[in-house]
């Protein structure tokens, strides 16, 4: 029973963050405590969840192309292209506030984020270019794109209708993690009560494989790396709404790398072939509360990335199956590389 | 077929600097001279050096993220070393040379030993180097010290202009680096791994060794950049290098190297950050365009590239089926 729990693929990102939340309330007792004000709920554990929102978002779009044994790199860049299209449509109109507008902004946002995810896919698919340097393409020259949009300038607006998305509240709730919740259930619907998600397993393990057993691989790839598109665009929504401004050039900077942090905390591993959605969000929420615990533990946020470095070492390691059993079996006998390259094959 | 397909990627590369260079000469009055050419060089040593760090990385079909901040740190330590503490830069010098090699060599050993990928490992090294440049200060430490000012000053005359003595480091590193590569054998032990670890791990290749060299070697390579920008910015600065991994990776994949590793050539890789340079270059002499024009120029030449690559390597395996 117990090795069937440690042996759970949410055993361990679940370890680490209870012990970063038990650290937090050893530290401070108050930081747990929610309370309400003008109907709407306040505490860490809120923070937590509405500023971790575009980063879940991203993450979950990644896991999906991770499965299938790809990666996307360009993500930061779509979150500041859509964030940047969004605020610049706004800013344009002198109502700012108006239903179709914001609409019509959003539309064009989520149309334009599609596209490149498209284009990701198509490389990816089509192309038969490697992911990494597929998606390297859109990461190099997104940034300039978005820097384009916005002229380097970094735009304003002042729409009361947009800034729900990212910072309004729903049922005393912020309003972008019901906008997570729903992708996220959106997501695992499809992928765990359809055929669908044993589709990209199977792709992500041999895409050679699948196509030959009647998989369209190349559809599978190139939806999952739309959708990733569209994740990233959403969260470039939220972000640039919360905020109610576009920068393109520091809007998303290194989410890329903070989405592939979440998705290997979760469990899912690089080389393809298995994914674990619920692992990913958590993975995601670890690297939140390890952000607001640094600032609140008061460690000068300029160190932060020092934290951030060892916890990802340590979260790493402890997966990594040959750490454990280096600790494990020290003084078990010494194998010959032949023999550990026929283990490896037998196992 | 007059000469060997796997040149071809090498040649086109060379081809594109020489019509970028042609185009810009033809376009803009003074740009045809040696001194922008030697300035190219000035302006990227320590890119091309981090560059050839990273085409070793490469070819052995791993990645290394953490470059750009070896750099800022290099440059921070030696500052703060240099100007705060007053140590000596001969003392300095070296040890941060030691420095970057132990950390390229620490995160060898976790990616060959804990089997953990070298993306996720990087890019840890990549948060903790630029973290321990705030841990040591969060302003600019600007070098004075006689020793940097006069080998930041100096030129070395040549026909038709003059280069710093940071280009002759870098000039050095490439040379040393084609033998390593293409005369010894850790240069074949790192194609042949590059090419299938299993097949070298069979063969009785020692995979861990050279391995772990070949991050070690990128590591010093960045912390040799880092000591080459410190003589470039006479500076040291936590955002310095920023995103330089980018540019580096760029440069080694625009010189013909496979991301996949176990083909490539160091000399595409110094073609590759010279068009960079000359990209650049341009932008700066049209004085109009916008620095972002940079990115994208730089992402479409990735696309042609990498399309390129691809449709020589499927002839390649078309010819040999």
């Amino acid at each position: 029973m117990a090795s069937r729990l440690v042996r759970h693929h949410l055993f361990w990102p679940l370890c680490v963050l209870a012990a970063l939340l038990l650290f937090n309330l050893l530290y401070s007792p108050d930081f747990f405590s929610i309370v309400v004000r003008n109907g709407n709920l306040y505490g860490s554990l809120i923070d937590i969840l509405n500023f971790g929102a575009p980063l879940m978002m991203v993450s979950i779009g990644m896991t999906l192309v991770i499965a299938t044994g790809g990666i996307d790199l360009s993500v930061g860049s779509i979150v500041a292209i859509s964030g940047a299209m969004a605020c610049l449509t706004i800013s344009k109109s002198s109502d700012q506030s108006s239903l179709p507008l914001v609409f019509g902004a959003v539309l064009a946002s989520i149309a334009l984020s599609l596209v490149l995810g498209l284009w990701n896919g198509a490389l990816v698919a089509a192309a038969r270019i490697q992911p990494i340097i597929a998606t390297l393409i859109l990461m190099v020259a997104g940034r300039g794109i978005a820097q384009l949009i916005t002229s380097g300038q970094i735009i304003t607006v002042s729409s009361d209708l947009y800034e729900y998305i990212g910072a309004g509240s729903l049922a005393s709730l912020p309003f972008s993690i019901f906008l997570v919740a729903a992708v996220l259930i959106a997501a695992s619907l499809l992928t765990r009560k359809t055929a669908l998600g044993l589709f990209i397993e199977s792709v992500g393990s041999n895409a050679r494989a699948s196509r030959l057993a009647g998989l369209r691989s190349n559809t599978v790839i190139l939806s999952v790396y739309v959708f990733c598109g569209l994740c990233a665009g959403i969260a470039g929504l939220i972000l640039s709404s919360n905020v109610s401004s576009a920068d393109g050039n520091n809007a998303g900077l290194w989410y890329e790398l903070d989405a592939i942090l979440a998705v290997v905390i979760g469990g899912t591993s690089l080389s393809g072939g298995r994914f674990y959605l619920m692992g990913t969000v958590i993975g995601a929420l670890i690297i939140q509360t390890l952000t607001t615990t640094i600032y609140m533990i008061g460690v000068p946020p300029e160190i932060t990335l020092v934290v951030k470095a060892f916890v990802v070492l340590a979260v790493c390691l402890i997966q990594s199956e040959s750490f454990r059993k280096s600790i494990a079996f020290r003084w078990a006998k010494r194998k010959y590389p032949a023999e550990q390259e026929a283990a490896r094959h037998v196992s | 077929m007059f000469l060997n397909r796997k040149y071809v990627p090498v040649l086109v590369t060379l081809g594109l600097l020489a019509a970028m260079f042609a185009a810009g000469s033809l376009r803009y009055t003074g740009f045809f001279s040696m001194q922008v050419l030697y300035n190219l060089l000035i302006d990227n040593s320590f890119l091309l050096i981090t560059a050839v760090g990273m085409t070793f990385v490469i070819l052995s079909g791993g990645i290394d993220l953490s470059v750009g901040s070896v750099i800022a740190l290099t440059t921070m330590v030696c500052a703060s070393l240099v100007e705060q503490n007053g140590w000596p830069p001969a003392v300095v010098i070296p040890m941060v040379l030691a420095m970057g090699s132990l950390f390229g060599a620490l995160m060898g050993a976790i990616i060959h030993y804990f089997r953990i990928q070298p993306f996720i490992v990087t890019l840890a090294g990549m948060f903790l180097a630029r973290g321990l440049c705030y841990v040591i200060s969060i302003d600019t430490i600007t070098i004075a010290d006689p020793f940097y000012t006069r080998v930041a000053q100096t030129k070395i005359s040549l026909p038709g202009g003059f280069v710093s003595i940071n280009v002759l480091i870098a000039l050095v590193v490439v040379l040393l680096a084609v033998y390593l590569a293409h005369y010894t054998r850790f240069g074949r032990k790192v194609y042949a791994i590059g090419g299938s670890e299993h097949s070298s791990l069979l063969m009785g290749l020692p995979v861990a060794r050279t391995k772990i060299l070949v991050y070690t070697l990128s590591g010093f390579c960045s912390s040799l950049a880092g000591v080459v920008f410190t003589f470039y910015m006479l500076s040291g600065y936590g955002l310095h290098a920023m995103g330089l991994e980018l540019d580096t990776i760029a440069a080694v994949v625009i010189g013909g190297t496979l991301l996949t590793g176990g083909v490539g050539f160091i000399a595409g890789t110094f073609l590759g950050v010279l068009i960079q340079g000359v990209i650049q270059t341009i932008i700066s002499f049209e004085g109009t365009l916008s620095s972002w024009w940079t990115k994208i120029v730089i992402g479409l030449l990735l696309f042609v590239f990498i399309l390129f690559q691809r449709v020589l390597s499927e002839r390649r395996i078309s010819i040999k089926s």
